[in-house]
């Protein structure tokens, strides 16, 4: 069961579609195509092409004034990765990532089969509550969780402080591990509504009668979860997977908010926030080029298993 | 299957076996509203202040109990003036985005499913593959082009750039939907003396009016949530997208010891038509994104 099928049983009305060879004039097709690619030229393919040169420029106060910046090949990459910043940012931004994405695929899972057990009203509860957090703008939910977390009237502190705990006027953010766990927390709410309608999509297509079958032939519920459950949902978890590694990756919007509201940025940088301060903070063009160029190299090596298993199914 | 249900002793239909009340459902069901009630309680909290007076706001235990039954904190956001132009920066950046993003991206998806052309294949690995490219790996050239272009702080320069950040998840999900109408529907209406055109305008088209509903409302939740190029590209106070001006919000008011209901109504403007409209296309969404396989 792939998810393409998912899409077409829900979106289309109609039968199997029959492969068409061309019809009319060979031109068609690219006469159709040609807009977009039009734009996708103009608005990445040239960003794209800009970023790989300037990476291998020099951007120093002169080109600020409008000197033409000089070639230096693969300078900025050698002083890149010979900066130990840099490879704490890196090493930051992985960690993050990787946590983020285990906890919030860990909690999306536990969510579908919650989803699945319990009885109609409760899970139309859940389900609103998960849309409800899935349809927040990032912004809007960013401002509600600082709010929640603010360091005099916040609810979770006067929570934790009434279950008998000190945290009286604690700054969440002032500590870099802090920052980063009001982080997590605040990533996983809002990607778990993702991750959980997806498995849970997932997990519908799984036969009762066979469940049935394998639990009166004493099959317990780990051995169901084995054995049938999780080869049928295989495909779903695994590209799920790899978009929340991806978009954890990139985490921009949530950290550049986080920092905002008060914290150290040298101490909270990851990827994304690290590009911003060098190209708009410090106008460091050639440097700021060269960390997108490594992070565009980073996902799209991530994301090559999955673009090739999307053109397998895309032939078939 | 059939006698090995009989067999162990049970006439009813299989699905009363598994709705049979048990211990583990009860409590499965208590532990899931409990989820639910934490999962939505940011979102509660968030209407709660919206609608507190700030004397209640600032006191030092939280209110819990909802809606304080007044509207002056979104009385003194409309005051407050910003809050309409950015409303309306935001409409015509989501509204060209979605009307352009749309076109493209139709006759793209058409292309794909119904002809096999030279270098199809390349152009859906591209599609594919532009999908995954961070913003924040390309915000640094895109604001150098369109400073060359003159179109900083423009509604034009951020358009173009979400028109083909969203183009090619659109294709991809309209490609489903095309796919989906068998090309014979148009053969028989062509036998019937309608032109290639003129059946497709009135046969196909119409079979794919939901998948552009759901794809237009995506293009249009992507370009009113943006957030990064436009943080890079609009830095002109005047104008601003509403994720921007939100933030702005905050920061002018953080100068006088943040007005948390101010900036909670504030959000609860920004969010509100985002929820209706995700809450319409949702069900088609995530269908749709799984296959697609970008977020917001």
């Amino acid at each position: 069961m792939s998810t393409q099928n998912l899409v077409v049983d829900q979106a289309a009305p109609a039968g199997p579609p029959p492969p068409r060879p061309p019809k009319r004039g060979r031109s068609t097709p690219y006469l159709l195509v040609i807009l977009a690619c039009a734009i996708l030229i103009l608005a990445l393919g040239y960003p794209l092409v800009w970023q790989f040169v300037t990476s291998m420029q020099k951007f120093g106060l002169s080109q600020q004034f409008g000197q033409p910046p000089e070639f230096v090949w693969f300078d900025n990459y050698v002083t890149l990765f010979t900066d130990p910043y840099m490879w704490t940012v890196v090493a930051r931004s992985l960690a993050f990532c990787l946590v983020t994405a285990g906890v919030t695929m860990a909690i999306g899972t536990l969510m579908a089969l919650l989803m699945d057990a319990v009885p109609g009203a409760v899970r139309i509860s859940l389900q609103i509550s998960l849309l409800l957090a899935w349809a927040m703008p990032v912004v809007a939910a960013m401002t509600v969780w600082n709010w929640l977390i603010d360091w005099r009237r916040g609810v979770l502190n006067t929570v934790l402080t009434g279950m008998g705990l000190d945290f009286q006027n604690h700054n969440w953010l002032a500590e870099p591990l802090s920052f980063f766990f009001i982080a997590l927390v605040i990533v996983v709410w809002m990607s778990v509504p993702f991750v959980a309608f997806s498995i849970y999509a997932g997990l519908t297509q799984v036969s009762t009668e066979v469940l049935e079958a394998a639990q009166l032939d004493g099959a317990g519920l780990a051995q169901r979860l084995r054995f049938i459950i999780v080869p049928i949902i295989r495909p779903v978890l695994a590209i799920i997977l790899l978009l929340q590694v991806i978009w954890d990756l990139r985490v921009f919007t949530q950290i550049r908010l986080l920092q905002d509201a008060g914290s150290i940025a040298s101490e909270t940088n990851l990827l994304g926030t690290y590009i911003y301060q060098l190209g708009v903070g410090s106008s460091d063009f050639a440097m700021a080029s060269a960390v997108s160029v490594f992070v565009l190299v980073l996902t799209v090596a991530l994301s090559w298993f999955y673009v090739r298993s999307m053109l397998k199914e895309d032939d078939s | 299957m059939t006698a090995t249900v009989q067999a162990a002793g049970t006439v009813r239909p299989a699905s009363t076996v598994r709705r049979r009340i048990r211990p583990v459902r009860i409590i499965l069901g208590l532990l899931g509203i409990v989820v639910a009630l934490v999962w939505a309680f940011p979102v509660y909290w968030m209407l709660n202040s919206a609608l507190l007076p700030n004397v209640v706001l600032q006191s030092s235990t939280p209110t819990w109990l909802p809606f304080g039954g007044s509207f002056d904190n979104f009385a003194a956001v409309f005051a407050g003036g910003t809050f309409l132009p950015a409303l309306g920066m935001s409409t015509a950046i989501a509204g060209i985005t979605v009307v352009f993003c749309l076109f493209f991206a139709f006759l793209g998806a058409l292309a794909i499913s119904r002809f096999r052309f030279r270098g199809r294949t390349g152009f859906v690995l591209a599609v594919l593959l532009i999908q995954m490219l961070p913003a924040e790996g390309l915000f640094i050239a895109q604001y150098k082009l369109m400073g060359s272009l003159n179109l900083l702080n423009s509604i034009v320069g951020v358009s173009v750039i979400y028109i083909a950040a969203v183009v090619p998840f659109t294709i991809w999900m309209l490609r489903g939907f095309v796919a989906g109408v068998p090309a014979d529907l148009e053969e028989a209406a062509m036998i019937d003396g309608l032109s290639r055109t003129q059946a497709f305008l009135r046969i196909t088209f119409p079979l794919l009016a939901p998948g552009l509903v759901a794809s237009g409302v995506y293009a249009f939740l992507q370009a009113w949530n943006e957030f990064t190029v436009a943080l890079v590209l609009l830095q002109d106070n005047s104008s601003q997208t509403l994720p921007l001006w939100l933030r702005g919000f905050i920061q002018a008011s953080a100068s006088r010891a943040t007005d948390w209901g101010q900036v909670m109504a504030a959000s609860t403007l920004v969010a509100i038509p985002v929820i209706i409209f995700f809450l319409i296309v949702q069900g088609r969404m995530t269908s749709g994104l799984v296959s697609g396989a970008v977020k917001g």
